[in-house]
């Protein structure tokens, strides 16, 4: 698939954490208008991969390029004025503060002059509402704090606003993770949207269904390492699932629940024996004490 | 571009569903404002003559004044997620290296004045670097501030005066120019009223300002609320805090200004104590523990309700003896109001998300 200069790609990436490998040799990349799937169990370096390519870590081995020329981010601020927007699993969204305050946090409208520079609200209130109308959110109050608003509703303010903010590409830490089935339809209708308007999206999920809904390539890691980036084309669900969990894995799973119910079985048995045993001798004792009342 | 959005007429019908009453629920303050009503209320009663009297609201104002001017430092702090132990010590401090330089080094009292600025800055400076650099809780660090600045206090007083206090601080050239614009009487309404009092009320409307009105002030609830969540969107976490740490030596360096200027001499004693004070004004106010939420118009009320109580007593005729323990009750009743109104508003706020979540998992 020859499509140009991807967006943004990294080739042999590596990082160490002291002497933890969190990542090692992987090869990724985005390009315009693709979403690309991030997929892995826990602790596969899937936060550690977004976190180098959304400058929170340096690589500590391997090149990152972005449009095609090496870039070496120091801050997630510099990844962001490339336009690399990371939607963190967390959100990045202040619970206690109003949708407007959330939406422009760290990047407000300002007008006036010198000391008299003030945030312009109005804008901003009149902004949010024009924004997540084009998501297709109605929001009835900007002034409503963010954490009273619905998951899925915060996805998309989260989305957004990275939309709004000029990004090029989409990271999305696990947009659906705590979704219910139709919000979660709901954020993958976000995605295949920003995807429309031309954005690189990076979809880190664990959810190969999800995945599988809005992805064009999928990259698996395991353990630090890439197991591989495969088309659409390449790969079906259930292979993929397959790759994700290892169907060994699941086998070995299985076997040791029931190795662990057998274990129940006889740890009752123990527990019901050690029980009589000192009923039993908390009887004799009693006895003991009846007939010699001292 | 297959929309679901609904059309604007229905988005204001909900806003109306929303109501005036969660409205004023959601302001952080409405707690303080109860609190001080009912203790207005109370003091009507007890004592009416002094209480409604100009007079009497002058005197209420002059001890709330002060205070107030530190609630209001206080709140922005813990609004931006952190203590500041230190910052009733500092009151000393500033007015003790002021005192000691115009009594001791004859000094004008402005340079003096100066001087003990930036030293109130740099301790803020110091404070705020070490929560951010350590990453202990501000409680531990600014509780270590406040033991070295009370043990300086009294160690550096005694040291160069062999007694705890720096008394003549009037004789400095300047003196009665800055007694002018800090802390002098001026009559209102046939009442002796303080300046203390204007410039609390106008560093309460300036922080509401900040607050309410430009980027710093989401800047402040975002370190609050949320220090990590703030830095990935490259809100300046750190200055901000920072910042914020230096606000209340600042603002306490003017306190401990106005009490030199007022009293003519400073006491190596001066403010141990009152940082609580400042803290309950705040919590009073709105303003959570745990930060990211809260309000300077709700501290100065609070500030407020401390100066009704402490000069109510006296009015009221009772043992001033017993003026903690009245503050304690005061503060228990206030903050279960304030915990109340926010429940309340929290009840209401998610039933509504409830409902919407619902609403959005059951629309085709």
């Amino acid at each position: 698939m020859s499509r140009g200069t991807p967006l943004l790609e990294t080739r042999n990436v590596t990082k160490l954490f002291g002497s933890v490998i969190a990542l090692n040799g992987v090869s990724f990349s985005v390009h315009a208008g693709e979403v690309h799937c991030l997929l892995g169990d826990n602790g596969a370096g899937k936060s550690t991969l977004i976190k180098i390519l959304s400058g929170v870590h340096e690589p500590t081995e391997g090149e990152y390029y972005f449009e095609g020329s090496p870039v070496r981010f120091t801050s997630p601020r510099e990844a962001l004025s490339h336009g690399i927007a990371t939607v963190y699993q967390d959100l990045a969204l202040i619970p206690l503060m109003s949708i407007w305050r959330n939406f422009f946090l760290g990047s407000e409208p300002k007008r006036g002059w010198g000391p008299f520079q003030r945030y312009d609200i109005d804008f901003a209130k009149r902004t949010v509402r024009e924004e997540l109308g084009k998501m297709g959110i109605d929001i009835r109050d900007p002034d409503q704090p963010v954490g009273t608003m619905s998951g899925g509703e915060r996805q998309s303010v989260a989305i957004a606003r990275a939309v709004y903010f000029g990004a090029k590409v989409l990271i999305l830490d696990e947009p659906t993770a705590a979704l219910g089935v139709k919000q979660a339809g709901t954020v993958l209708r976000y995605i295949a949207r920003a995807k429309a308007r031309g954005l690189g999206v990076i979809f880190i999920t664990h959810n190969p269904h999800h995945a599988y809904a809005v992805g064009d390539r999928f990259t698996i890691l395991k353990r630090g390492r890439s197991l591989g980036t495969y088309t659409k084309a390449e790969l079906s669900r259930e292979e993929m699932i397959r790759l994700m969990s290892g169907a060994d894995e699941l086998e070995a799973i299985s076997h040791e629940l029931e190795e662990l119910a057998r274990r129940d079985v006889q740890e009752d048995a123990i527990v019901a024996h050690v029980e009589e045993q000192l009923a039993e001798s908390l009887e004799s004792e009693a006895e003991a004490l009846k007939r010699h009342p001292e | 571009m297959t929309v679901t959005a609904t059309s604007p007429p229905k988005t204001d019908e909900r806003l109306a569903n929303v109501g005036l009453v969660q409205i004023l629920l959601r302001r952080p303050e409405i707690g303080a404002l109860l609190g001080a009503s009912v203790v207005w209320i109370f003091f009507a009663f007890i004592a009416p003559t002094n209480w409604l009297s100009i007079n009497g609201v002058a005197r209420i104002l002059d001890p709330s004044s002060t205070l107030g001017i530190m609630a209001v430092a206080v709140a922005l702090l813990m609004i931006g997620g952190e203590f500041d132990l230190s910052a009733g010590v500092m009151t000393g401090t500033t007015g003790l290296i002021t005192g000691l330089l115009a009594v001791k080094l004859g000094m004008n009292i402005w340079p003096a004045m100066f001087i003990s600025l930036l030293f109130a800055l740099l301790v803020g400076y110091l404070n705020g670097l070490m929560v951010i650099k350590t990453g202990l809780p501000s409680f531990i660090v600014t509780l270590a501030t406040f033991f070295i600045l009370r043990g300086a206090n009294v160690g550096v007083t005694r040291l160069v005066t062999n007694q705890v206090r720096v008394a003549g601080i009037d004789e400095a050239p300047g003196f009665y120019t800055a007694r002018m614009i800090f802390n002098t009487e001026f009559t209102f309404l046939g009442a002796e009223f303080r300046t203390t009092i204007l410039w609390w009320i106008a560093i309460t409307v300036l922080a509401t300002w900040v607050l309410q009105r430009t980027p710093w002030g989401s800047w402040i609830f975002a370190a609050g609320g949320d220090p990590n969540a703030a830095r990935n969107v490259g809100v300046p976490a750190n200055r901000v805090k920072i910042a914020l740490f230096m606000t209340t030596a600042s603002a306490a360096w003017l306190v401990g200004m106005m009490n030199d200027l007022r009293l003519r001499s400073a006491v190596a004693s001066q403010g141990i104590g009152q940082e609580f004070v400042y803290i309950i004004a705040a919590v009073i106010g709105g303003c959570l523990l745990t930060g990211g939420y809260g309000s300077a118009i709700g501290a100065s009320i609070g500030a407020l309700i401390f100066g009704m109580a402490r000069v109510g007593i006296v009015f009221a005729g009772w043992d001033t003896d017993w003026f903690f323990s009245f503050l304690g009750i005061m503060l228990l009743a206030a903050v279960l109001v304030n915990d109340y109104t926010r429940k309340q508003a929290e009840a209401l706020a998610v039933a509504r998300a409830k409902a919407r979540t619902e609403s959005e998992e059951a629309e085709p």
